[in-house]
């Protein structure tokens, strides 16, 4: 793909802190390579911001390989911008051209909270796993590969709910701001393996709870969620978590 | 866990959305079906036996209660879960939004439908179900010819409209809402959810218009 530079326009949310009220401001950035990441250009952007002794836009972002889960913008109209199956640090600026409005703004839902400028509090998500995304395993000798046998489309479908980076994209994109895709590849991830199977019930009725107290909404199955998720998580497992749900609800004492 | 614990969470709550869904989904194949009774165009006769059957025979008439229940435990739960969901939002919105890039319109406006539906219940049991119920056996004696009502009501060019137009959202409320229903209470297989899928936009399709067709065939006088 040919290589080109641009001028953009971006509208990025600007906030002090979780306590004070924020606001939309215009940048221009110039000469942007079409081969950097959307990071990369937040970074240009920064540093000229501190060179003119301005306060830098706050972004979450870690690995950037898109594997960590860390960075979480909503770019123009979608978490982690235009792109399918994709975080915002894999977005590169040939997806724009010269001349482009770009607007930014943070994940927006009560129980992601914004810290400063396009970073939130995921703790929530933390809280979550807590209650319930472990197994038990007895300390030992390591146990010899492959005794327990595992069907391997199982398998599979363990691995692809695993993929989950826990982002929040599915939080940010849904209009109810359900955490349901998260929290049912969470659950669906162990549940499909015999190592998950001794709090198989547990897990589920506590990871539900929390959620609630967390504040999410509830799912509609709109499909946003699916539409967004950088890992292109199912939602069909959703409706395996609502299915965990309804038996350990009718099983449990 | 508790009964109650069980359908008080988020999830629980739209477990009572799903039962009571297909609980109204297969109301509506019952209501459609005698409905269809005035197209035997015999001036209402098999119609008029089949609306007193069902008003004067007892399992129907406690099968009505259980109705109704579902009705009303459908729209409470609905409202609430819709007001914890706006609540979940939070007050600053986002000024692009996602939009229809990655959900339909119709499953992002299931209380906005489901409300029209309501307003239209109210017109719809006023204009049929309290003057005939009324006047069946225990409170205003003779019984009513409810096919001569259907005449008089749909020879009105607004209510024909207006029942038409509630058609037409009860059409997209099920849309989303029948395939919706079986991934609430668990069915996961891709391979049914295909298949459910397709038959929900036959359902809402058949239903409605076969709801809506009922209106207009009066006004028009396909039938007399």
């Amino acid at each position: 793909m040919e290589h080109y530079n641009m001028n953009l326009n971006l509208k990025v949310w600007r906030q002090k802190n979780s306590k004070t009220k924020g606001e939309f401001k215009m940048y221009r950035v110039e000469n942007i390579s079409s081969e950097m990441s959307f990071l990369e250009m937040f970074d240009v952007l920064n540093e000229r911001l501190i060179e003119e002794g301005d306060d830098p836009i706050a972004f979450d972002h870690d690995c950037r390989e898109g594997i960590c889960g860390m960075c979480s913008m909503y770019i123009d109209g979608k978490p982690h911008g235009p792109w399918q199956g994709n975080t915002t640090c894999q977005l590169h600026m040939r997806a724009f051209k010269d001349g482009d409005t770009i607007v930014v703004e943070p994940w927006r839902a009560n129980s992601f909270p914004v810290i400063k400028d396009l970073v939130v509090d995921r703790t929530a998500f933390d809280r979550i796993i807590q209650a319930g995304g472990y197994i038990s395993v007895n300390t030992g000798n390591a146990v010899d590969g492959n005794a327990l046998p595992i069907n391997k489309n199982m398998a599979d479908a363990s691995f692809a709910a695993a993929m989950c980076i826990g982002c929040g994209a599915c939080v940010a994109a849904c209009k109810n701001s359900s955490a349901m895709l998260f929290l049912s590849a969470k659950v669906s991830h162990l549940a499909l393996l015999p190592q998950g199977e001794p709090e198989r019930k547990s897990r589920v009725l506590d990871m539900v709870a929390q959620m609630d107290k967390e504040g999410f909404g509830s799912c509609t199955n709109t499909g946003a969620c699916e539409a967004t998720c950088p890992k292109e998580i199912s939602i069909s497992y959703i409706a395996k978590l609502n299915n965990e749900y309804l038996c350990a609800g009718l099983t449990t004492e | 866990m508790t009964w109650k614990q069980m359908f008080t969470s988020s999830v629980g709550k739209k477990l009572i959305m799903g039962f009571t869904g297909l609980f109204l989904i297969l109301f509506l194949i019952v209501h459609v079906s005698l409905n269809a009774f005035i197209w035997a165009n015999d001036g209402g006769v098999m119609f008029n036996q089949g609306a007193h059957f069902m008003g004067s025979t007892v399992v129907p008439r406690i099968l009505e209660i259980g109705l109704f229940l579902g009705i009303i435990l459908h729209i409470v739960q609905g409202y609430m879960l819709e007001s914890q969901n706006r609540k979940a939002r939070g007050k600053v919105k986002y000024a692009v939004s996602y939009g229809n890039k990655g959900s339909k319109w119709y499953s992002r406006s299931m209380a906005l439908l489901g409300t029209i539906i309501l307003l239209f219940l109210i017109v719809h049991i006023s204009h049929f179900w309290l003057p005939n119920r009324s006047h069946q056996g225990f409170l205003l004696g003779e019984e009513i010819n409810l096919y001569q009502t259907m005449k008089e009501v749909f020879s009105n060019i607004w209510v024909v409209l207006v029942y038409v137009l509630s058609c037409i959202s009860l059409g997209y409320h099920l849309a989303h809402g029948f395939q919706s229903a079986f991934r609430t209470l668990g069915v996961h297989n891709k391979k049914y959810n295909t298949m459910l899928t397709s038959i929900g936009y036959c359902f809402s399709i058949v239903i409605s218009l076969a709801f809506a067709l009922m209106p207009i065939s009066f006004y028009l006088g396909w039938i007399q």
